[in-house]
């Protein structure tokens, strides 16, 4: 029972992830149309900027609680960093074919993997202070890393809160009504530049905070972003494409699977969720809870 | 047809023959001209044209983008490879049969799901398909070699032994023969983009529901092309793999696929030589950014985002601009 128990909560604590990244590019997606190649490498650098900041902590004698508290500065660069790219790079792509826009992402992420590389060298960055600093709890006689919960927790309040934020603020109407029509919510009134420059940023934000939360159990390493970001697309192809509850399903079914996957069939684990992937395209190509439209 | 009609068509083959003569020219003697590294980068050059024609009939000539081409690259690699280390063939022939064979049958297989869908979806399905390719040959290391790949040695060239010197045998004969295999290619595909299958082809990229309505059957046209296209791309990859002397799960992951519309974009997928001089152009960056710096993503990257910004229309857009620019101050 204990195992089960582990089993369930890793698949959780993967999906948890899993939903801050392809939750950030759906919501993107969603907004403005963009697929964002580069939306992994936002991850990666959410990882890298919140392992180097412990490190730093770290070196300068600063106490555990502080080293906790410096999680979230990962996720506050990339937003910063998404928030320049939307402003600088993507924002005359608004009128041209979609193939520029995913050119001038795909453009983005060889930049951004290489610049991580310049700013803090190939040698991956570690931060498992923290996550020794946690603990472990027993979970039905067996040893569970505390720290697993807390990024459980995290993507659960994730969440909560961008769905509190979407369906339940003035922000979020807007947010919606872009989405939907956005010539007809620019001519009453909305400021869609305003919004797409927000729902971009929001997007990087939670890739960042994923990648934030995560290095204290495994280290920043280069490549990371590009393996996130196809599977953030498996996500977001089984959930739809453009819709956070699809996300958030989508995140948990590959969460199980990849769980399950890797104790019953380790070799066919990443073939697996990519079959899967393809037959919902096949049999709902809108996703579980896509719109037909897209 | 009337006269000047024919008259045009007439002037306009004479046009692309006093093109293709000169340079039909310059690469028969470029081994005896540049050094043996250079032959070599422009092999490669050449390997990468085949691939960029290829995916070019999908995105330029349907107007369909497809981030999955790296799976028929590298199903051409990997089955040389696999005849090379299971069948112990050495010939070029038969790998260039095999891969041919290999890379319809996979293409068939991704197209029959693909081209139901087109923009975003296509290319996230395409690149999805493509990532299965790439984990199998991740993970099933005791067939594929795993991140080490398979070694594939020198073939034999119309049944006739490679020379010692591996070096010697691929900047000489090795060149040639990617050279004729290039020039058959390239050929093939004129032949195909202007044939009636080829204009219905940009019937469809253009408006979807006139083709329709025209009686074109747009789902199983455009599952043709993406075969076609599947098969240079497999072509491309075989010829690599003698090249490169290793198939490894590098050209299968869905990164490579990028680089095949890197190519593409940069050398200007509107026209019909535009993914030629991309592949070639870009191979020649990538050998000096590579050789210039580790941090050559960054360069390329960087031309890519100036290039999507500034160039949209790539290196052939840029030389037709400034040619109708010298024609009008004529």
């Amino acid at each position: 029972m204990g195992v089960f128990a582990i089993h369930i909560l890793n698949a959780l604590l993967y999906s948890s992830v899993l939903f801050l990244i392809a939750g950030g590019l759906s919501l993107i997606y969603g907004v403005m149309r963009i697929l964002n190649l580069a939306h992994g490498n936002l991850y990666a650098l959410g990882a890298f900027v919140t392992a180097w900041a412990i490190g730093l902590a770290l070196g300068a004698g600063a106490p555990n609680v502080v080293l906790f508290l410096l999680l979230p500065a990962g996720a506050l660069a990339a937003a910063v960093a998404g928030a320049v790219i939307e402003r600088t790079l993507l924002r005359p792509f608004y009128k041209r074919p979609e193939e520029y826009q995913l050119l001038m992402t795909f453009g983005l992420l060889m930049i951004l993997e290489d610049l991580i590389r310049l700013v803090w060298g190939p040698n991956p960055l570690s931060a498992t202070t923290v996550y020794a600093a946690f603990g472990s709890i027993s979970i039905a006689g067996d040893r569970y890393p505390a720290y697993n919960l807390v990024i459980i927790a995290v993507g659960i309040v994730a969440a909560i809160f961008l769905w509190a934020f979407i369906y339940r603020t003035r922000f979020g109407v807007l947010l919606r009504a872009t989405s939907q029509d956005k010539r007809m919510a620019s001519a009453l009134g909305v400021n869609v530049n305003r919004i797409y420059i927000q729902a971009f940023t929001l997007g990087c934000f939670m890739a960042g905070l994923g990648g934030a939360i995560v290095v204290p159990s495994q280290s920043a390493v280069l490549g990371m972003g590009v393996d996130a970001l196809v599977l953030a697309f498996i996500v977001v192809v089984i959930g739809g494409l453009g819709s956070l509850e699809g996300a958030l399903a989508g995140a948990l079914i590959v969460g199980v699977v990849r769980e399950a996957g890797i104790t019953l069939f380790p070799e066919i684990e990443l073939a697996v969720l990519y079959l899967i992937a393809a037959i919902v395209l096949l049999v709902r190509p809108a996703g579980i809870f896509g719109r037909a439209s897209a | 047809m009337n006269t000047t009609e024919s008259i045009a068509k007439a002037r306009s083959r004479w046009r692309i023959l006093a093109w293709i003569v000169p340079v039909a020219v310059l690469l028969l003697a470029a081994p005896f001209v540049i050094d043996p590294f250079q032959t070599l980068t422009l092999t490669y050059g050449l390997v990468a044209a085949i691939g960029a024609l290829g995916f070019n009939l999908l995105l330029g000539y349907t107007g369909l983008l497809s981030f999955g081409h790296s799976a028929f690259f590298g199903t051409g690699a990997y089955t040389v490879a696999f005849l090379v280390k299971y069948l112990k063939i050495a010939s070029m022939e038969l790998f260039l049969a095999g891969s041919v064979l290999v890379s319809a049958l996979i293409s068939i297989l991704f197209g029959f799901v693909c081209v139901r869908y087109t923009r975003i979806f296509f290319g996230i399905l395409t690149l999805a398909l493509s990532q299965v390719l790439w984990s199998l040959a991740f993970k099933f290391f005791w067939v594929t070699g795993g991140t080490d790949g398979l070694r594939v040695p020198t073939p034999t060239l119309l049944g006739a032994a490679p020379t010692d010197d591996k070096m010697e045998f691929l900047a000489h004969r090795y060149y040639y023969y990617v050279l004729a295999i290039f020039a058959i290619c390239v050929a093939l595909m004129w032949v195909i983009v202007h044939s009636p299958f080829g204009k219905a082809l940009q019937a469809i990229r253009d408006n979807e529901t006139r083709a329709e309505f025209i009686g074109i059957r747009i789902r199983r046209y455009r599952l043709i092309a993406f075969v076609i296209s599947g098969i240079f791309t497999g072509v491309a990859g075989a010829l690599w793999a003698p090249l490169n002397g290793l198939a490894s799960p590098d050209i299968l992951v869905w990164t490579f696929s990028g680089e095949i519309v890197f190519m593409t974009v940069l050398g200007g997928f509107r026209t019909f030589v535009g993914p030629i001089i991309g592949a070639i152009a870009f191979t020649y960056l990538k050998t000096y950014a590579v050789g210039f710096t580790v941090y050559w993503q960054l360069l390329l990257g960087t031309v890519l985002v100036v290039l999507v910004l500034a160039l949209p229309t790539g290196i052939m857009g840029a030389v037709e601009r400034v040619a109708a620019k010298l024609k009008k101050a004529r």
